[in-house]
């Protein structure tokens, strides 16, 4: 029985380290390479060794397939192609493969130089690693090998973020990453067609949340940072380099320029910059207003939002800076918060989630004084705010794109294992869709029933046309034909073909028959009846009565004849080839019922 | 269409006579007739190969047939036919068949019967579908003719099985359009089975090509268009179509579903699933309201679009549309919309300082949530927040329509149109300004919501600005608070876009108008008076001071204990401004005041009538100027424009017509009087001096019927006759004096000429209102064209002057509604006296905004002109961007003009004007022929002639010489 096998070796009910295994038909892939950011240990990597223990990894997998470039899905990419040993091909879009090394990078340089880990992947992996990709265009089919093929299609989320359809023959699973189902300033909505596949393989990390209008939280932010630089204060907006960043910078920018304000915005410098340069770059892949107006200009090229520097924090005047890491914790934003802090004027927004034990988190959860190092008390005097955006699809989002999708059955990764169980039983009940939620190593087999292709000759297909109808859609209809087998590819072609290419002497088949029937009269007259009785009841039919006294319908000869032993029942013998074997025995049993009592 | 045709001929006719002008023209014009079709005929005979063939088929295609001969072509066309074996010649020939019988005046039922006889013996697909096509260019052409019609249906029908499916496309589409629409009709005495073509078409919606489907649909549609009732039963078969894999199949699904719903509102189907039964309208209000989620954005913006014109549905539904569930983590949250409410009625404002604000509250049940609801819910909120643009402005306006019937669904929708005018697509953000104004009256803005309508007060784009004071201006205010925070912004706004000040001022008189008792508390914050002191009276010429002065005073005017809070200089400044600003500042009951007399308008108002009658009466007396002589005519004549020309000024809306009656008229009058001058009498030499008057008189008819034919919008066929008619009297005229004044033959001939061709201009574009002028110039005229041809210039001008003497006056029949085109210009003002200074050679912008008023077609017609004070003159061309349309009939152009010159010594006013460019021969229609062909595109965009049409403003420049 042919199957689809699918096993997370992270994100399975779970955050973090997405990295899945798919077999199907014979062959495997592996989605997403991701690293957890919760763990400092081994468990921060998937657990490679599950794939095999001693074999190289080449041989086991087919691909691999990384679906945009945040860390939890591309973080073990080195470790697993340098360190472990991976030399097939990696998938990945244009876009990620340009931005996906530049946060390894920072990843690697994090991990070794300030955490002072040994070994760990070194720059060098890292590029060897990425030397392996392959780019993808959205919507292009690329075959990895004879039989198995993939194709990308877009996904919002971040620049550059995909979801990716795997086909193999007619089995196919879709795998879609992270991503979006509502536009935000900068990326497009998740967009599929209905491709139908066995499998469809969802994240589900907003699976019980169902979110309000996104322009609420514009305006609430927007207004915010207005009302805050027209008193005259500052507004400091820390955040990670990618991503949302770029969100808030157009936000922020086209409201500058709508509003024809002068108050100047910062952008902390260093990575970013890199960054932005590719979102200059990969202008197809942004929303409609941006691909719309980049001809007149690009909208990352920020007219308002200029490169900051330190001595810029102590500037008098209204001013709004973003600067990095996002959750204060440490760095250019941590300091820029100590200057700012002790001034009512100021605001600082806090654009997502903080960890507990940052000063973010701190100071959202309310507390006003703050025991810095070296004993010092900062006092929090200035705003704090907190505005949630966020690039993953809610409940009815996930909902929207399995509708879209229109698969046979879901698999839920990338969430946690409470709220899976809400949208499992969801789309169980709603969609009549199948739905699984392994955990991490745990394997669901889904048997599939595979359609194998047969071609037809020309020939055979044109004389059955012939003979009838056109096919109606979608009802089956019965031909007949000579199946072939041949270097595992199937062909229906006539029977004289057949005999022809197999070099086989054609055997005629015919069946014959005897019906009793009571009659006293003669034979002439006998066949004359029954051609009567025939000729009336089969109207479509070609119905003969030759010179010899027989009687023939189509091919199907009766001959009437009298048995010596008993004149009263007259024999009438039925033959006919296998071909008309319908025909025949639909003869046969008509005449068996007798014949109707001629009026004489 | 008879006219149409006939000028074809002539068009032909002149051809001929140009090309061989030296021949004798009358012999050969009919050996040239026929010899389109020979020349076709000879061209196909002489094609070696399918290439040449098609070759010269497009050649010919190029060409228009005139009706007479189209029957000829077409024998010839079918021959070929018959012999040609190869397909993409066949192809053109069926088409140009189908071109053919589309041809005016020409009766295809005579090459149908061989249509359908080629159409049974056709093996190619193409050619087949093709064929369809012809027949159903055929079959349109003969509507009444039922037995056709069925004949043609019958065709149709039995190529639905071929396996094409541009065959089949094309079948369908010949059922939707000539399929019978009456059961009795059917039972006609050719014994053609009735057939039901509702069913046939209903069974090719499970067709297996996409193509044919949506044919179908379309078919069903065009049926539909046509009027025949559909059945009901086809809802089901539709509904089924609405999960189809093709976006183009759903999208039609879509319209027919919106068809029927429309069709049986009331009619009860059930809920599958379930026990439930609801109306049908309900039903596919929420089908549609599902495919605003679907996954193409055509579909998208087709069911955002429909769902705006089902007004039936009842408000439960309707409400549905803007709700959506919100949850967090399986709780229930509250919408930003619903806390902001909630503040605002708890009574705190600003909002969202914590960090838990929007926590979730109370559990959810996980059983009752319901993720994919079926039908309305939430279809509007995701259609706002869409990917496209396109489908958040269908959104939009289908939200606009569905509140303008149900108030209280406007109340809900309130907050969410609020939210799109932070859309960043600036014409979503227009579309739903505009949206917000349409349903203004059945709404109140909540503080909240005005404060997020004020804040894009501070938009740079001037459009949304004047979109959003208009939205003001018919707003409904709760609180004085609002009014306040109104006014405050409306001023900040002012000080930041100083030129948005009239729209501003004109924004805040509906204010105060409207909200006179919200205002009076804030008068004396506002005026910024003291019960004990004296304060400091204020600038007058303060923009920002006349803005609350005119909230106040608009107020004032239905409040009367408002004046006693103002003190004695604001009185004065009520005075000044009154008489400064009236259209702003209305009459006040003052105390010690006498009142202006407002007793004008009432009065007006009950003499409609008899003004009417007077213009009428007025118009009829001209009539009797035939019988009058010449010199009571004349008279008669001032006395009549005088009296239409008063009345114009004293009822607006007669303006347009007696200022139209009264230009023609002036006509006429100049045109008697160059007549009677007496200088035709005496003998040539001496006239040199005198004839001035006369060839200004030509000179001057000429420019008023220009300004009859396109300064004035609504003028028809009727009217550009006579006015076409009276400047060919005028030409007529000129001539007369041009062969008096000047000596010599030569340049007379081609006058002549030149005039006789007018005449047979006008002969062959008037020819069907020939008839109606009878006795006049041109009727008397074209009866001795003839002879006229052939005289030498000398007899024609003696011939023209007795004929313009004895010729009748027309008289003018008056179209119903005639407005005349007008524009001012506000921006510049041109009271500056501070000369604009810019560098010679290099350019400056000049910031032009005027109001246009009844211009048809602003964007090919209005040009600026600028008129240098060295005589030189400079016509600018706005783009089409720059005409905005507020109103129907109302234009606003908002251009900027460059201008550059050489230094000066002095400062200099230039003149600004707007002038109305025409071009005569622009209104001649095209011949259908060439549709869509190669039609040379100059032809529309030259320029003939411009009139003035607004009074010119003089700006002050100062072009200085470079500094070296």
């Amino acid at each position: 029985m042919p199957e689809i096998r699918v096993t997370p070796l992270g994100a399975g009910q779970d955050v973090g380290r997405s990295c899945i295994l798919v077999s199907i038909a014979g062959k495997n892939v592996m989605l997403d390479c991701g690293m957890h950011m919760g763990f400092n240990d081994d468990r921060r990597f998937p657990d490679f060794s599950y794939i095999t223990q001693n074999g190289r990894l080449t041989d086991f997998l087919d691909c691999v397939i990384i679906s945009h470039f945040h860390l939890d899905h591309c973080g073990a990419l080195p470790y697993f192609s340098e360190m472990v040993g991976y030399d097939g091909p990696i998938y990945m879009t244009h876009p990620t493969q340009a931005i996906c090394p530049i946060l390894l990078e920072d990843y690697r340089k994090i991990a070794v130089d300030k955490k002072g880990e040994a070994n760990f992947f070194t720059s060098q992996m890292i590029k060897d690693c990425m030397k392996k990709v392959v780019a993808v265009h959205l919507h292009q089919t690329v075959q990895v090998d004879d039989e198995l093929e993939i194709k990308a299609y877009y996904a919002g989320h971040v620049l550059g973020a995909a979801m990716f359809q795997i086909k193999v023959g007619s089995e196919s699973v879709v795998y879609t990453g992270d991503y979006n189902m509502t536009p935000d300033r900068h990326l497009g909505a998740a967009w599929i067609d209905k491709c139908r596949p066995n499998l469809l393989i969802t994240e589900s990390t907003y699976a019980t949340t169902i979110r309000d209008s996104k322009r609420c939280r514009e305006r609430d932010f927007l207004k915010k940072v207005h009302e805050t630089v027209e008193r005259g204060g500052k507004v400091l907006i820390p955040v990670f380099a990618l991503g949302r960043a770029q969100e808030l910078c157009i936000l922020l920018e086209t409201f500058w320029e709508r509003m024809n304000l002068k108050v100047p915005i910062y952008f902390s410098t260093g990575l970013t910059e890199k960054a932005n340069h590719y979102y200059k770059l990969f202008i197809p892949w942004t929303n409609q207003k941006i691909r719309k107006t980049f001809v007149q200009r690009n909208m990352f090229e920020f007219k308002h939002i200029k490169a900051f520097d330190r001595a810029f924090a102590d500037n008098p005047g209204p001013m709004v800076v973003f600067a990095t890491p996002g959750m204060l914790h440490a760095g250019q934003s941590l300091q820029i918060f100590r200057k700012w802090a002790g001034n009512e004027k100021n605001m600082v927004i806090m654009p997502g989630y903080c960890v507990q034990g940052t000063v973010g988190h701190k100071i959202l959860s309310g507390q006003r004084k703050l025991e810095m190092e070296g004993r010092q008390v900062l006092e929090v005097k200035m705003q704090v705010e907190y505005m949630s955006f966020s690039a993953h699809a809610d409940a009815k989002g996930i909902m929207q794109l399995v509708g879209q999708a229109e698969p046979e059955s879901v698999l839920l990764v990338h969430g946690e294992a409470k709220k899976m169980e809400f949208l499992k039983q969801k789309i169980e009940q709603e969609l009549r869709v199948s739905c699984y939620m392994p955990a991490n190593g745990e394997t669901v087999t889904l048997p599939t029933s595979p359609s194998i292709p047969v071609g037809i000759s020309l020939g055979l297909l044109k004389r059955e046309m012939a003979q009838g109808l056109l096919p109606e859609a979608k009802k089956p209809r019965l031909l007949h034909g000579t199946l072939i087998m041949k270097d595992s590819n199937f062909r229906l072609v006539s029977s004289e073909q057949a005999l022809k290419e197999l070099g086989l002497a054609e055997h005629q088949l015919r069946f014959t028959c005897r019906v009793h029937l009571h009659d006293t009269r003669k034979e002439q007259e006998m066949a004359l009846r029954v051609y009567s009785h025939l000729k009336s009841v089969l109207k479509d039919h070609c119905v003969q009565h030759l010179p010899d006294g027989s009687v023939t319908v189509e091919s199907i000869l009766i001959q009437a004849a009298a048995p010596s032993e008993d004149p009263g029942t007259k024999v009438l013998l039925v033959s006919w080839t296998y071909q008309d074997e319908e025909l025949g025995s639909f003869l046969t049993s008509l005449l068996k019922k007798g014949l109707p009592q001629a009026p004489s | 269409m008879a006219a149409h045709l006939k000028k074809r001929v002539y068009e032909e006719f002149t051809k001929v006579v140009q090309q061989q002008q030296e021949e004798i023209a009358t012999k050969k014009l009919r050996l040239t007739k026929p010899s389109k079709s020979a020349a076709l005929h000879i061209d196909l005979c002489k094609a070696t190969s399918p290439a040449d063939a098609l070759q010269y088929l497009l050649q010919f295609a190029r060409k228009p047939v005139e009706a007479e001969s189209v029957e000829g072509v077409v024998r010839i066309l079918l021959e070929h036919y018959y012999k040609e074996n190869d397909p993409s010649v066949r192809l053109k020939i069926a088409s140009l068949l189908g071109l053919l019988s589309k041809t005016a005046g020409f009766s295809p039922d005579c090459i149908m019967d061989d249509a359908i006889n080629i159409l049974q013996n056709e093996k190619s697909h193409q050619v087949l579908a093709q064929l369809l096509d012809t027949l159903l260019a055929i079959g349109t052409k003969l509507p009444e003719n039922q037995a056709i019609q069925m004949r043609l249906v019958d065709v149709a029908c039995k190529h639905l099985t071929d396996t094409s499916h541009g065959v089949r496309n094309k079948c369908l589409q010949l059922l939707g359009n000539l399929g019978s629409l009456e059961k009795s009709v059917t039972k006609d005495a050719e014994g053609l089975a009735a057939r039901d073509v509702q069913k046939i078409i209903g069974d090719y919606f499970s067709d297996q090509d996409p193509r044919v489907r949506t044919a179908a649909i379309k078919a069903m549609l065009q049926l539909h268009e046509r009027g025949l009732k559909l059945h009901q039963t086809i809802y089901n078969q539709a509904c089924k179509l609405l999960s189809d894999d093709y976006e183009q199949v759903r999208s039609a699904a879509v319209q027919l579903i919106w068809v029927v719903s429309q069709l049986y509102p009331e009619s009860i189907v059930p809920i599958p699933s379930s026990n439930e039964e609801i109306r049908l309208v309900d039903d596919a209000f929420g089908k549609i309201c599902h495919m605003v989620s679907d996954g193409s954005w055509v579909v998208r913006v087709q069911a955002a679009k429909l769902l705006g014109s089902m007004e039936q549905v009842s408000s439960h539904f309707l409400e549905q549309t803007l709700d959506k569930k919100l949850m967090s983590d399986l709780r229930r949250k509250r919408t930003a919309h619903e806390r902001a409410k909630e503040l605002y009625s708890s009574g705190e404002f600003s909002s969202g300082r914590k960090w838990g604000d929007d926590a979730p509250k109370e559990e959810v049940d996980t059983g009752a949530v319901n993720l994919i609801e079926s039908g309305a819910c939430g279809a509007f909120v995701h259609g706002l927040e869409d990917e496209m643009y396109e489908v958040r402005i269908a959104a939009v306006e289908a939200l606009c329509m569905l509140a303008q019937s149900s108030p209280s669904f406007a109340e809900k929708c309130l907050d969410f149109l609020v939210d799109m005018f932070n859309d960043e697509i600036e014409e979503v953000r227009l579309q739903s300004i505009h949206t917000m104004r349409k349903i203004s009256n059945n709404i109140t803005l909540r503080e909240d919501q005005l404060d997020t309508v004020l804040a894009v007060l501070e938009d740079s784009s001037r459009d949304i600005r004047e979109a959003l004071h208009e939205l003001l201006c018919c707003t409904n205010v709760s609180t004085k608070e609002g009014i306040h925070l109104a006014l405050v912004e409306l001023l900040k706004n002012l000080t930041k876009y100083p030129t948005d000040r009239d729209s501003i001022w004109k924004c805040l008189k509906f204010l105060g108008s409207r909200h006179p008792t919200l205002v009076l508390p804030l008068v004396p914050e506002l005026l910024s008076t003291h019960p004990f002191f004296d304060t400091a009276e204020p600038d007058m010429d303060d923009p920002a001071y006349i803005a609350v002065l005119v909230l106040i005073f608009n107020a004032a005017k239905t409040c009367p204990t408002m004046p006693a809070l103002f003190s004695d200089h604001t009185f004065r400044h009520y005075a000044y401004l009154r008489d400064s600003l009236s259209h702003l500042v209305p009459a006040l009951r003052l105390p010690g005041r006498k009142l202006v007399s407002s007793a004008v308008s009432p009065s007006i108002i009950s003499q409609e009538d008899p003004s009417q009658q007077f213009l009428q009466q007025s118009l009829e007396r001209v009539y009797s100027l035939q019988h009058l002589d010449p010199q009571g005519a004349q008279e008669l004549l001032e006395f009549t424009i005088r009296d239409l020309q008063r009345l114009g000024e004293l009822q607006s809306e007669l303006a347009g017509v007696a200022d139209f009656s009264a230009t023609y008229l002036r006509c006429q009058l100049l045109l008697i009087k160059a007549l009677q001058e007496k200088l035709w009498n005496v003998a040539a030499p001496l006239y040199l001096k005198q004839s001035d008057l006369a060839s200004a008189a030509a000179k001057q008819i000429m420019e008023e019927t220009y300004k009859m034919e396109f300064m004035y919008s609504g003028v028809e066929n009727k009217q550009v006759v006579i006015i076409h008619h009276m400047r060919l009297q005028a030409k007529a005229l000129q001539l007369i004096v041009t062969a008096r004044t000047t000596r010599g033959l030569d340049p007379l001939f081609g006058m002549c000429e030149k005039f006789l061709q007018e005449v047979d201009f006008f002969q062959r574009y008037f020819i069907a209102d020939l008839p109606h002028l009878q006795d006049s110039f041109v009727d008397k005229l074209l009866d001795l064209m003839p002879r006229l041809m052939t005289s030498k210039p000398a007899e024609v001008v003696k011939i023209l002057q007795t004929m313009l003497r004895q010729s009748a006056f027309l008289h003018l029949p008056l179209p119903e509604q005639i407005h005349k085109a007008s524009a001012t210009i506000i921006e510049p003002a041109g009271e500056s006296d501070n000369p604009l200074r810019f560098t010679s050679g290099l350019v400056v912008a000049l910031d032009v905004d005027a109001t246009l008023e009844h211009v048809q077609d602003p964007q090919n017609t209005v040009k600026v002109q600028v008129l240098y004070p060295d005589g030189q003159a400079q016509m600018i061309h706005p783009k089409p961007a720059d005409f905005r349309n507020p109103g129907p009939g109302r234009h606003r152009l908002i251009t900027q003009v460059y201008l550059s010159h050489t230094a000066w010594t002095e400062a200099c006013q230039v003149e600004v004007r707007l002038l109305l460019a025409y071009n005569s021969s622009a209104r001649i229609p095209k011949c259908p022929w060439m549709e869509g062909g190669e039609v040379s595109p100059q032809v529309e965009t030259s320029i003939e002639g411009t009139i003035p049409f607004s009074k010119p403003v003089k700006v002050y420049i100062m072009p200085k010489p470079a500094r070296r």
